[in-house]
């Protein structure tokens, strides 16, 4: 599964008339696969609800700009806003769900995406209050590294960014929930198998699309 | 008469001390104040503690300020970017020193410095190695963390227009840090690009009252970190 079909799987499940963060890099490409007719209202946390798509060349304003430093356009009914009430949205609940990247997610929901530990200079943005306050935390990973290393754990061995935070794990072989006994197998990628996402998770993880109705 | 306007940047960072706090505004090069971070570099002093939220870009603004060797301590939330080559090699060395602090909460840190609150808590980095040694305390059944408020001696900031009591409107995304920063400064000082007479701004848009705001530089055409790094121009 690529990122885009991975973006657009994700796409399906946020609800019509959600506040949403989208975290920079692969997670904000999940914008582009909004379906027609749901209306999502993005927030960025530099400032702005109702962000929309990159503007046309030329037509951007670099005091216009997203998390990443990406240039961005405001849709009709977007707001403007300073830090700390950016952050109030944030950590006060306010928001339904954010999709952040992972260095790895474990069994009971602990996030790991922040540092990689060592020599790295050590960045911190605002991953760690999206997942102190969001109402649902979803991650957006490949199941493993680009060297096959199963990237949902039993425990995090990189720094944490919280502890127990992870509804929903979207990767490219498979849509994974966290639930009270650890990781439950909700979705899979056509043409992939149960037995193969358990293989390549490093904790024990349960069948559970039988009891599901998704959505 | 209040007339909060002085003539040019280098006015406006007049009196600055040797290892000052000073609190720049913006987020990334939005709302960076350029123009007064420039006039900081030239004015000389150092073994400045700044806050910002990056390091900044190239060898222009606060990238530039940190390269000339001013700045002792960055308290940052993400000192990490593509075009940031000024910072890594500096720290690396063990020349600079790096408070790293999560973006809501160095917010929240600033905000509570103007609000005369010195302490707050917050369920932000609990459980994470950030808050080590940081004070716990249960609310609700779930534990959040102790932090303390954050003051300046002089706050740098962006706006785009201000009138002569220094009430401050801003201009989209270059909003950011600043309406915070320009409380807990005890000198904030803004640069906008229009200035108009008292009475110019209606009450109900003002963002930052000029109750906050000491002085006020107009510099007409403000320049753009990403276009000053794309033109490959340094500072000094």
């Amino acid at each position: 599964m690529s990122r885009e079909q991975m973006s657009a799987r994700a796409a399906l499940d946020i609800a019509d008339g959600s506040y949403v963060n989208l975290g920079i890099g692969i997670p904000e490409m999940i914008a582009q696969f909004i379906p027609e007719g749901i209306e999502v209202i993005l927030h960025t946390e530099n400032g702005l609800l109702g962000m929309g798509p990159s503007p046309a060349d030329g037509d951007g304003d670099p005091e216009l700009i997203n998390a990443g430093k990406r240039q961005v356009t405001a849709l009709p009914g977007a707001s403007y806003f300073h830090h700390a009430d950016s952050f109030a949205m944030i950590r006060g609940g306010h928001l339904d769900l954010c999709v952040l990247g992972a260095l790895e997610v474990a069994a009971n929901g602990d996030l790991a995406n922040w540092s990689t530990g060592g020599d790295s200079i050590p960045a911190v943005g605002g991953a760690m209050d999206l997942v102190s306050g969001v109402k649902a935390v979803y991650v957006m990973t490949s199941h493993c590294t680009r060297d096959g290393i199963p990237k949902l754990v039993k425990t995090c061995s990189y720094p944490l960014t919280g502890v127990g935070v992870v509804n929903r794990i979207y990767t490219d072989l498979a849509v994974v929930e966290v639930g009270p006994d650890g990781f439950e197998v909700v979705d899979l990628t056509e043409g992939v198998t149960f037995d193969e996402v358990a293989a390549l998770t490093a904790s024990p993880i349960q069948d559970a699309r039988s009891a599901r109705v998704e959505r | 008469m209040i007339d909060k306007r002085v003539a040019d940047p280098e006015a406006a960072v007049g009196g600055v001390v040797e290892g000052a706090t000073v609190m720049i505004g913006g987020f990334g090069e939005a709302g960076s104040p350029i123009e007064l971070i420039h006039a900081l570099i030239d004015h000389g002093a150092s073994g400045l503690t700044v806050v910002n939220n990056n390091t900044g870009s190239g060898e222009v603004g606060l990238a530039a300020l940190i390269r000339a060797g001013r700045v002792a301590k960055m308290i940052c939330s993400y000192p990490r970017s593509a075009n940031s080559t000024v910072f890594p090699e500096l720290y690396r060395s063990g020349r600079i020193e790096l408070e790293l602090v999560p973006q809501g909460t160095l917010a929240e840190r600033i905000r509570a410095g103007g609000a005369g609150i010195p302490g707050f808590y917050t369920p932000t980095a609990v459980g994470t190695e950030l808050v080590e040694g940081h004070e716990v305390r249960e609310f609700d059944g779930r534990d959040h963390v102790l932090e303390h408020a954050l003051t300046a001696d002089l706050a740098l900031i962006k706006a785009r227009r201000a009138d002569w009591h220094g009430n401050l409107v801003y201009n989209r995304t270059a909003r950011n840090f600043s309406p915070l920063m320009a409380m807990a400064a005890t000198t904030t000082v803004v640069q906008v690009a229009e200035v108009v007479a008292t009475g110019g701004i209606d009450p109900e848009v003002v963002i930052t009252p000029g109750i906050f705001v000491d002085r006020v530089v107009h510099v007409a055409s403000p320049a753009h970190e990403s276009d000053l790094v794309a033109r490959g121009v340094t500072y000094p």
